[in-house]
């Protein structure tokens, strides 16, 4: 029906042409007023939340304003002051820790769930919407069944290894500073594998049969066709998907502050949870956002060198030119 | 010559479709069916232990000789707990309330937005696509702190409105990137004809771009309400009273008293309110996953 619908108009269109030209100078004219009056709510709401609290972030970050009161400008101090607080030193370590190692992790068990669920698997379309579950529900209330899991009176897994003999006391994961440090990278890997792994599993599908063929037939190894075709073929949707990883991740907020809210010690307080504690609870705006402000030139290297240093790669390989 | 090249791909072990059958069973056993399995058991067990702890006893609950990996008399008190002892109820309510109406505003906006930018291509049209990309990476953490400060002083602290007029911050890039590329989809010269036809701009978006872009609509609509549905940080930040919050919130600051955890509730809370997006998701996963892989691709 929409077939016979667009062949209709076809028709209709034909013996038009010549007036579409003539139309085509009054519609130009229309076009950018138009164009405007479409883009205007989106563009108004976008402007009042988004753009003017960005500026305003970053001009709290030279004040000292505190919850309901107008802050002065004080410059750099600040940041001066957060430069000398070991615990935001602390949280910046924390924060490149954190985001360096799960991002890793959730690159290579992502590549190699996406692996796996690319071959030909029965049920493979309930598998794949199983996979992505962790990553729709809402981090805060998983992040809550982390906490109970790994609970130091009630852990499950501590049962698990003590019944197998394998440890004879429960393990304390959020107690203890590098314990709490992995446990909340493992929570972060286990919401971020499955968006790794289903757009990556989107790229693969998308490599054509023949090349493996090709280079089966050349003799090469499965692990040479990784490496020389699944790879370079893949590296272009790798640096997409991993700076967006590495954006999520060094924002993180919501499984910091549910699992340990920055302890112990402050040793899994990030630069997003610290900024809300000063800021939030502790009432000193100007210091939290100069502490969210900080975050953009790292943020912003961050992405640089996700994106375009795998960009790079990809181009050295010859993936752009395919 | 083609058998003899047959043979020779015989031999090798050949990881891709199509060619699986020359995979004898064993290995693939080991390289695919254990990995997958033990991928599959991490990523479910913690929403298996939400359940399993939302209906068992609190002495089971906290013994460590019972077997914890099932329920040996199942109970529903944590459940009644939640809906009569606590806010749960206008949690949930207000999760609902705020997701569905920023979804729809945001849903509203980007089409307009979308359709100007990609189809009327006004003057510098380009450069607001950009733009819009661009505000789709800025993250909510460094948003927070300035959106409180504006919230109170429009005094819109601690009411749902707040979080219905900042959630589209979020939600209008994604919506309008992911429907632009839908909208591109659309041969142009369908809207030429009824142009020519006289119908105005507005007829040919609701009569002919929309009814083609459903798709995209729904891929859209899906994904904003999860993200709404999932937000913490800015509900966190702009609600205090307890009849206010939303889910993710409620559970974790309210059912948290003291030292002594709740664990039933908590997990029970948790449960109830994952299930809502888990369902929606469910039936609707194909235009989840080709709206959270198109974003990607783009």
């Amino acid at each position: 029906m929409g077939l016979a619908a667009f062949a209709r108009i076809r028709v209709a269109c034909d013996p038009a042409i010549v007036a579409l030209a003539a139309s085509t100078a009054r519609l130009l004219d229309s076009r950018n007023a138009l164009g405007l009056a479409f883009m205007l709510p989106a563009a108004l709401l976008l402007l009042v939340f988004l753009t003017y609290p960005l500026g305003l972030g970053t001009w709290l970050g030279f004040t000292d304003a505190k919850i309901g009161r107008p802050g002065e400008w004080i410059g750099l101090e600040n940041f001066e002051y957060l430069w000398g607080d070991s615990v935001t030193r602390l949280a910046l370590f924390n924060t490149i820790f954190y985001t360096v190692v799960a991002s890793a992790i959730k690159f290579v068990l992502g590549l190699w769930l996406a692996l796996l669920l690319n071959k030909n698997l029965p049920f493979k379309s309930v598998v794949r919407a199983v996979v992505l579950l962790p990553f729709i529900v809402p981090t805060a209330l998983s992040a809550l069944a982390f906490w109970w899991i790994y609970d130091a009176q009630f852990s499950v897994i501590s049962w698990a290894l003590t019944r197998m003999g394998l440890i004879h006391q429960y393990i304390d994961f959020l107690g203890d500073p590098w314990n709490a440090r992995f446990s909340t990278i493992a929570a972060n890997v286990w919401r971020g594998v499955p968006f790794v792994a289903i757009t990556l599993l989107a790229g693969l599908q998308t490599i054509s049969p023949s090349y493996y063929e090709a280079a089966s037939l050349d003799g090469a190894t499965p692990w040479q066709q990784f490496r020389y075709v699944t790879l370079p073929l893949l590296t272009p949707i790798i640096a997409v998907v991993m700076t967006f990883s590495v954006l999520f991740t060094f924002t993180d907020f919501q499984l910091i502050y549910v699992l340990t809210r920055g302890g112990p010690l402050n040793a899994t307080h990030l630069m997003a949870t610290l900024s809300f504690q000063r800021a939030i609870p502790g009432g000193s705006l100007g210091e939290g956002a100069a502490i969210a402000t900080a975050m953009v030139p790292f943020l912003l290297a961050a992405i640089l060198v996700s994106y375009f240093g795998l960009q790079r790669r990809a181009w050295q390989q010859g993936g752009k030119d395919t | 010559m083609s058998a003899a090249r047959g043979a020779a791909a015989d031999r090798q072990v050949v990881d891709t479709q199509g060619m699986n059958y020359l995979t004898s069973l064993p290995r693939r056993v080991v390289t695919v069916w254990i990995p997958l399995a033990v991928f599959l058991i991490v990523l479910l067990f913690p929403f298996y232990w939400m359940a399993m702890t939302a209906f068992k006893p609190d002495d089971e609950l906290l013994s460590r000789a019972a077997n914890p990996f099932w329920i040996h008399s199942p109970t529903l008190a944590h459940v009644k707990h939640l809906l009569f002892e606590t806010s749960y109820p206008s949690w949930l309510w207000n999760t609902l309330l705020v997701s569905v109406v920023a979804t729809f505003v945001s849903i509203v906006f980007s089409v307009l937005a979308a359709y100007a930018i990609e189809r009327l291509r006004f003057r510098g049209s380009r450069y607001v696509g950009m733009a819009i990309f661009l505000a789709y990476l800025v993250p909510p953490s460094i948003l927070f702190i300035p959106l409180a400060k504006m919230v109170t002083e429009l005094h819109l602290f601690d009411t749902r409105l707040a979080l219905i007029l900042t959630y589209p911050t979020f939600l209008i890039p994604f919506c309008t990137w992911l429907l632009m590329g839908y909208f591109k989809s659309i041969p142009v010269e369908l809207e030429e004809c009824a142009l020519i036809d006289g119908a105005s701009r507005l007829q040919i978006l609701v009569r002919i771009v929309l009814p083609l872009a459903v798709p995209g609509l729904i891929s859209a609509g899906i994904f904003a309400f999860t993200l709404s549905w999932n937000e913490f940080i800015y509900a966190l930040t702009f609600i205090s009273s307890s009849e206010v919050k939303t889910v993710p919130v409620g559970v974790v600051t309210e059912l948290v008293e003291g030292d002594i955890y709740h664990w039933g509730p908590l997990m029970a809370g948790a449960l109830f309110g994952s299930l809502p997006v888990a369902v929606l998701y469910s039936f609707f996963v194909e235009y989840y996953v080709s709206g959270l892989t198109g974003a990607v691709k783009e």
